[in-house]
């Protein structure tokens, strides 16, 4: 039994398995407009010290507002603060170095 | 699933009729059922909340999905049980119509699109069945809640799946990786659904669908029957991807308000589970149904643009009809089922 104010259950174990995806297949990442970013393809997600955080879907949303009790995915709560972003997509840029 | 008892004389015309056979129809008993069907319908005071016409259609529409038991499937397609669906499926779309609350609508585009839905669903200001849950719900009462969500629950995704086929490029597209998530991309034992169910026998329920068919009132039915409807009627294609994307703009911080209410009330995370992967799925889900299903959609189809804020508008009505109706009933100290013998669970 868990207390009232404890964080969702996270990392179940049944969800370790879940594929990302094929290797041949490019990461994706959409900044949605004041909203989270959603990565798509086989990507990882590390914690600080490298451990392999499960991915439980195949596209996982990002909060960047900074608000997310679920850390790194989004929660929606960005929406009770009225996160917004500035003008979306940003104008391609030149790649470095070329 | 079982068949829903009858709740007056048209569910119990379909009733008599779906006990014979689909080849060899008495005319009779199809005759007696266009009579009753055309008598209530003239005669009710509110079709959305009409317990035998909403009764009747949920049980036609059972047929499109697990069937019934006991029933020959071929009266899915068979002409009597069709033209019963579509007398009762007029009426009530137009009461939909006239009640949801569209808002202005935007230009075509997927920013825009997406902007007013975000718009519409951030406004939905009714009392709150989660807030109720997280703070004040007894144990009783999360039952209830159970209960009356597993009509729609226990085939959580099904009715939108209908769409797929009737949709092309970035809408077909979106649905369908939202719909592979609430399928648990392809694994039994992660279908949200199952899931659902999971939490369902964890408070000691029974997780048959349509086991507690009986006990829901017309409400919830016809929640489900306006799911159906939208989904199984390719005109209504924009309405149902509406209806998609103002159900997950509506899901993630109420998932986390039931989450903490079964936590408050001592379940851990069998029962909880469910709405704690919500919490996450539909932050997801809600970027992909706003601007990638439904923006997309009424960009390549314009004309779909006003059923995309209809399918949303009356989602968004029905849900808080239902909301409204059931905090009524546990504020007043009383169930929120139409027969509540069997929600206590003996120890
Ligand atoms: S971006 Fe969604 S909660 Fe932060």
């Amino acid at each position: 039994m868990t207390g009232p104010d404890q964080p969702a259950t996270r990392w179940d174990d049944q969800w370790e398995d879940q594929p990302a995806g094929t290797a041949d297949e490019p990461v994706s990442i959409t900044a949605y407009p004041n909203g989270p970013l959603l990565v798509r393809g086989p990507f990882e997600i590390l914690t600080p010290t490298g451990e392999v955080i499960p991915p439980r879907r195949r596209t996982v949303a990002l909060c960047r507002c900074g608000v997310s009790t679920l850390k790194p995915f989004c929660d929606g709560s960005h929406k009770a603060i009225g996160f917004t972003t500035e003008q979306e997509p940003p104008e391609p840029q030149p790649p470095l170095g070329s | 699933m079982r068949i829903p008892s009858s709740r007056g004389p048209v569910s119990s015309a379909l009733l008599e009729l779906l006990d014979t056979s689909p080849t060899d129809t008495p005319t009779d008993l199809a005759a007696t059922l266009r009579e009753r069907t055309a008598a209530a319908l003239r005669d009710t005071s509110d079709v959305v909340q009409d317990d035998d016409l909403q009764t009747a259609l949920f049980t036609a529409y059972e047929l499109r999905y697990s069937g019934l038991q006991g029933v020959d499937d071929d009266w899915e397609w068979h002409p009597e049980v069709l033209a019963l669906c579509a007398a009762i499926e007029a009426p009530f779309e137009r009461a939909l119509r006239e009640r949801a609350s569209v808002p202005e609508l935007p230009a075509p585009g997927v920013e825009s699109v997406a902007a007013a839905l975000f718009e519409l669903t951030g406004a939905d200001s009714g009392p709150s069945v989660s807030r109720y849950l997280a703070k004040k719900a007894t144990d009783e009462q999360a039952r209830e809640f159970l209960i009356l969500r597993s009509i729609y629950q226990l085939k959580e995704a099904d009715p939108h799946t209908w769409a797929i086929p009737r949709l092309r490029r970035h809408a077909k597209a979106a649905l369908v990786e939202i719909q592979a998530d609430e399928y648990g991309g392809g694994r039994f034992d992660r279908m949200h659904a199952e899931l659902f169910a999971r939490t369902m026998r964890g408070v000691g329920l029974d997780a048959t669908n349509g086991h507690y068919v009986d006990m829901v009132p017309a409400i919830t039915l016809a929640s489900s029957n306006m799911m159906t409807m939208f989904g199984t009627h390719r005109r209504l294609r924009g309405a149902i991807a509406g209806h998609l994307a103002a159900f997950e703009m509506t899901s993630s911080l109420p998932n986390r308000f039931y989450g903490n209410g079964f936590r408050r009330l001592g379940y851990d995370k069998d029962v909880t589970f469910y709405f704690d992967e919500h919490v996450e799925a539909d932050a997801v889900h809600e970027q992909i149904a706003a601007r990638d299903l439904a923006g997309s959609l009424a960009t390549d189809e314009p004309t779909l643009l006003e059923d995309v804020f209809f399918g949303a508008a009356a989602g968004l009505y029905v849900d808080g009809l239902a909301g409204a109706q059931q905090i009524d009933a546990w504020t007043a100290g009383t169930s929120a089922l139409r027969t509540a013998e069997t929600v206590s669970v003996p120890a």
